[in-house]
């Protein structure tokens, strides 16, 4: 397993928020940007890499207890966004890359240190 | 006097690419009229420029027609704007091709075609009416209010382009005045479906991309005129208006 912390280093990340939370463990990922199915398949602990930057992406990582979310292709969140994320501790990375390539790092990242 | 009007506030014409070529104004508004219709909404893609020629073809017939459009928005949330005038719609049309970005590839998406009321091509629209804004749907929202319009997220039932499948669930801070039901779900089935989201007003509409379609799906509304002021009563239930459910 690894942390937030180590993930965003080895990938270079901006992060946006929450910056005191990245001591967190991540246990796997997901990769979507419909809502309503990433809150019926992913699981607690993943990192949720998406280009959706609608502060509804805060409420749906909380309530799936997600380690942090990783926008895509530079995407950045608005300033709602960013409230409720800090104030809901959720991280939240910002990537120059796009999904594809992001969550393939990321996999074989969390492969190789399983 | 109250009574109810017949409403199909979602209905595409032949300017959507997905919309066939014969949902011209004309052949809407007639077919509008033979299904009883007394209130329709014109909403196409991210466009508008059909709905005056609509409103000529309805020039002195018993029926109402809502300018309206279905905009895209950066969560690719399809959204309905029912507006009073032609004024309002223009505005809102302004600012949505400011956002709107892309051309039309008419062999894969369809003909986008600004037609008149005697069935005649005024020109063909080359954006891409498909694509989504970069507008979000807050910024959406807020826009048609101050428009004095109406916002309505469609058809939440659906997966695709509806709020519910985009941003999984509506944020109680979400200013939306109804909510739309696809006609296949209905609004009795809808309640069932969406026990949390009571407090809201639904409406059903046709969505129709067709010309059999119009008028399969509607929203009966208790009115004393067919009105934009009586329609935003009735989606509020203030003053005796009201969605009969």
């Amino acid at each position: 397993m690894m942390k937030i912390e180590e993930i965003v280093q080895a990938l270079g990340l901006e992060v946006k928020c929450a910056k005191d939370c990245l001591d967190r463990e991540v246990t796997g990922g997901y990769t979507g940007d419909l809502l309503s199915d990433v809150m019926g398949n992913s699981k607690a602990g993943y990192i949720w890499i998406t280009r959706q930057v609608h502060q509804n992406i805060v409420a749906v990582a909380s309530l799936k207890e997600h380690s942090a979310i990783i926008l895509i292709n530079s995407s950045q969140p608005t300033a709602e966004t960013m409230d409720k994320a800090e104030a809901e501790k959720i991280p939240i990375m910002v990537s120059d890359l796009p999904a594809f390539e992001i969550s393939g790092k990321i996999y074989n990242l969390l492969t190789a240190n399983s | 006097m109250l009574k109810v009007y017949h409403c199909d506030l979602h209905i595409h014409t032949c300017l959507s690419p997905c919309a066939e070529l014969d949902m011209h104004p004309q052949a809407l508004v007639d077919r509008a009229l033979e299904k009883n219709l007394d209130i329709i909404a014109i909403s196409d893609h991210n466009a508008s420029a059909n709905v005056p020629y609509v409103q000529a073809a309805a020039a002195g017939k018993n029926i109402r027609i809502v300018p309206a459009m279905e905009i895209t928005t950066r969560e690719e949330v399809h959204l309905l704007a029912l507006l009073e005038n032609l004024f309002a719609l223009r505005e809102l049309q302004t600012l949505i091709d400011r956002h709107l970005f892309g051309e039309n590839d008419e062999d894969r998406f369809g003909v986008q075609a600004v037609v008149n009321e005697r069935g005649e091509v005024e020109e063909l629209n080359n954006q891409l009416l498909i694509g989504a804004t970069d507008l979000s749907i807050d910024e959406i929202v807020d826009t048609i209010h101050r428009l004095k319009g109406l916002a309505i997220p469609a058809h939440i039932d659906r997966e695709s382009f509806s709020v519910l499948g985009q941003l999984g669930f509506i944020d109680d801070n979400a200013h939306f005045d109804a909510l739309e039901i696809s006609g296949r779900t209905g609004l009795a089935k809808g309640r069932l479906q969406y026990p949390e989201l009571r407090h809201y007003p639904f409406v059903t509409s046709s969505d129709a991309h067709f010309v059999r379609d119009i008028g399969t799906a509607t929203t009966p509304l208790l009115l004393e005129a067919p009105t934009f002021a009586e329609i935003k009563m009735a989606l509020a239930g203030q003053n005796g208006r009201r969605i009969v459910e």
